[in-house]
């Protein structure tokens, strides 16, 4: 099966049917691993267990910004390849996205709070996010507000990559400006800060959620393509009724004009 | 395993994880039978695609 065929929503939706177990035992598998193993790191030297949130935070700070890249890889897909899939696959992500985005801002406070002293603070790596979570809730109101979905799809797919300039932001404003938050501990150059007790629990949480991501993905995908099938059947069934009225309308009509006669 | 003095901003934070993936699983999962009926109605009331094959149909 290629790229092409996925464009026919049909084998779209054959495809899900067949993936979608196997992807959901696969995150169910590593998050239990990445759980077990986050469960017995050891504790940080300065932290000391407030560190296992790093566990949770990290991976949905990371999704926040995966799903928006996806949406903004989509967004192309839909303005100029104009792939069928495309818009479904953005409009599918947009909820999760600001899902996880939710996650790590709430993550982030209630580790901010017996770190930094504070919940919040408006330095420019939290602000940024909360920007990006905005976003989330902006385009989410875009599909509500507009009827048509292709027309919408449009306006959103123009949204998205205006709102992926924040991406760079959100990544480099740790270094860009002076923060609260640390810089870059992970991707950075010069390879990763952590001690491996940290990094591998750490990754096998990052992968499980990125599998998670992928699975409700699909499984919202899939909804997106039934809920149009029922838009379309309902503007069909809409259409006939209309159609047999006027037509019950136009012999009334004859049979009177013939009584007349 | 002991959480330290700030155990509970351990605990909300996983249990906040939890609660917002599983609200996430149950949204996808309630919204799929909720389309799937609507299209078996439809489908019921002799409303099919154009293919003839069902709405719901994946294969």
């Amino acid at each position: 099966m290629t790229l092409i065929d996925l464009a026919n929503p049909t084998r779209f939706l054959a495809l899900t049917a067949r993936v979608l177990p196997w992807l959901a035992a696969a995150t169910v598998i590593l998050l239990t691993i990445g759980l077990y193993q986050a469960a017995y790191a050891p504790d940080d030297y300065q932290q000391g267990a407030t560190v296992k949130i790093m566990f949770i935070h990290v991976p949905n700070a990371w999704l926040s910004m995966f799903v928006w890249g996806v949406m903004s890889i989509a967004s192309l897909g839909t303005l100029v390849w104009r792939h069928p899939l495309a818009d479904v696959a953005a409009k599918a992500a947009a909820p999760i996205g600001a899902a996880f985005t939710f996650l790590a801002l709430l993550t982030g406070s209630l580790w901010g709070r017996p770190m930094w002293g504070t919940y919040w603070e408006w330095d420019a790596r939290l602000t940024s996010v909360l920007i990006l979570f905005l976003m989330y809730l902006g385009l989410m109101a875009l599909w509500r507000a507009v009827d048509d979905p292709s027309r919408a799809a449009r306006a959103a797919a123009v949204l998205t990559l205006v709102g992926a300039l924040n991406l760079p932001i959100i990544k480099f404003s740790v270094d860009w400006w002076n923060t609260l938050h640390q810089p870059a501990s992970v991707m950075r150059m010069g390879g990763s800060a952590l001690d491996k007790s940290f990094l591998v629990p750490l990754l096998v949480m990052a992968i499980a959620f990125t599998l998670l991501f992928v699975t409700l993905h699909l499984a919202a995908m899939r909804n997106e393509i039934l809920r149009r099938r029922v838009r379309s059947l309902q503007m069909m069934q809409a259409s006939r009724v209309a159609f047999s009225s006027e037509l019950g309308a136009g012999s009334r009509q004859e049979n009177a004009s013939k009584g007349a006669a | 395993m002991s959480l330290g003095p700030y155990a509970s901003f351990i605990v909300t934070s996983y249990a906040a994880a939890a609660l917002v993936v599983v609200i996430l699983i149950g949204w996808i999962v309630l919204d799929y039978r909720n389309q799937a009926r609507r299209l078996r109605e439809l489908a019921r009331s002799g409303v099919t695609r154009r293919s003839g094959r069902s709405a719901v149909d994946a294969s």
